[in-house]
């Protein structure tokens, strides 16, 4: 197929038919191609962005009058997203007297950690559960190990209750990162909310605290 | 004793076969590779364990870059003659009395980049042919409560469109309470599910840490 067939020219006679066939080298063309098929299916296979889903709450009209829902202090655990990629949280209600936030940050042994602590039963399930399927004994298929795993955090009713909020000068990557501490941990139920001046208080108050203690850590 | 007779020329493989072969992969490869247009600004997404692909049709794209500016975006639909972009820029282009032309329409159509002006601009933003005109008036979609444009936006596509999904790319180090007023803005539109665009990266809670 590739040979190009050379005709013999019986035109006049004069000029000498050539002998053997003339063969293109086909091989650059295939070292071209094969260079550009990994190309292209490299770049089909990476170039897809990945999407993280979150659902807020539908937001409650001026003119309805709708009780916000109602939940037990004991459970709850506060995260204020803070300047500086840094996190605060406190448990319970707050107070500005009493309440003292604890600062951390986004490392694996950061607010994973203190989420871990308040969090080990349910996670303890969903990774049991998990490993009992990747070992057989439960028999499940796969898209329904999703809605599984969701009907084991609906019925969790010993992990802490998260509410995040963002103080002002909180970058976008910390709400994704907190986000994605969620599920990471495996946290079943937590809500985005505004956050209140107290907070606001609180958030400059540790500010001062850590700005305070810096310099004087520094120079020893 | 026989000698046994060794060919003078080297063997040829031929490689007709292969070429054939590859030129079905490539052809293959090129025309399942989805064209991406230009982003009209730079945007660096937070990383985020999330495994969920991206979905290719029935999206809308609120993007925020670095400088605050708000850009939207939307396809055209699974199927080429749903033609959901023109219109919407027509029904956009009603509610501000401004009328666009076939050409426009087309041309908006075709360009698959991202909304970056105001909808009074956008009639000089598509003619222009020069791409540091087309940056100068990339100001960024209004969302300030005299001008809600990015607000038109979205109801005008979810009218158009119902099964579009709202997605934010977001710059990781855009400052949160634009964020929060982009989701606000979507919420008020009765938008309550959001895709957050992102890279993936690992990570692991380990065994010991659970043990603790």
């Amino acid at each position: 197929m590739a040979d190009v067939q050379v005709q013999e020219q019986s035109k006049g006679g004069k000029k000498k038919p050539k002998k053997g066939d003339a063969r293109v080298d086909m091989t650059p063309m295939v070292d071209l191609m094969s260079l550009l098929i990994t190309f292209f299916m490299l770049t089909a296979a990476f170039s897809k962005p990945k999407v993280m889903e979150i659902v807020l709450p539908e937001k409650i009209k001026k003119n309805e009058k709708v009780e916000p829902p109602k939940i037990a202090d004991s459970r709850t655990l506060n995260i204020i997203l803070g300047p500086n990629d840094k996190v605060y949280w406190y448990p319970g209600k707050a107070d500005p007297e009493v309440t003292v936030l604890q600062e951390t940050d986004f490392s694996a042994t950061g607010i994973r950690q203190v989420l871990l602590d308040r969090n080990r039963a349910l996670f303890r399930k969903i990774d049991q559960f998990e490993k009992d399927v990747i070992a057989g004994k439960i028999n499940i298929k796969q898209d329904s190990m999703r809605s599984a795993i969701s009907q084991l955090k609906k019925d969790d009713d010993t992990g802490p209750i998260v509410l995040i909020k963002a103080y002002k000068t909180a970058k976008y990557k910390n709400f994704v990162d907190i986000i994605d501490e969620m599920s990471i941990v495996g946290i079943a139920r937590y809500i985005f909310t505004d956050i209140d001046w107290i907070e606001e208080k609180l958030v400059v108050d540790a500010i001062g605290r850590s700005a305070a203690t810096t310099p004087s850590g520094s120079a020893q | 004793m026989p000698k046994i007779k060794l060919g003078h020329k080297s063997p040829r493989i031929d490689m007709t076969p292969m070429v054939d072969l590859f030129t079905l992969l490539l052809t293959f490869f090129i025309l399942t590779a989805t064209f991406r247009p230009q982003e009209s600004a730079p945007v660096d997404t937070p990383f985020s364990v999330s495994e969920k692909p991206m979905m290719d049709a029935n999206v809308m794209t609120v993007l925020i870059a670095k400088d605050n500016r708000i850009f939207f975006n939307v396809d055209n639909g699974p199927d080429t003659i749903l033609k959901f972009r023109p219109k919407i820029l027509t029904e956009m282009g009603k509610r501000y009395n401004i009328e666009f032309t076939e050409d426009e329409l087309r041309l908006f159509e075709k360009t698959g980049t991202a909304v970056g002006v105001p909808i009074q601009d956008m009639k000089k933003y598509l003619a222009s042919k020069d791409s540091d005109e087309k940056i100068a008036l990339e100001k960024g979609v209004p969302i300030d409560s005299t001008d809600n444009q990015l607000a038109l936006w979205i109801l005008f596509t979810r009218q158009v469109n119902p099964a579009a999904d709202a997605m934010i790319k977001g710059d990781a180090d855009v400052e949160f309470p634009v964020v929060r007023k982009v989701l606000d803005i979507l919420q008020d539109k009765n938008v309550n599910r959001f895709n957050l665009i992102t890279n993936l990266r690992a990570a692991e809670v380990t065994e010991e840490q659970i043990a603790e």
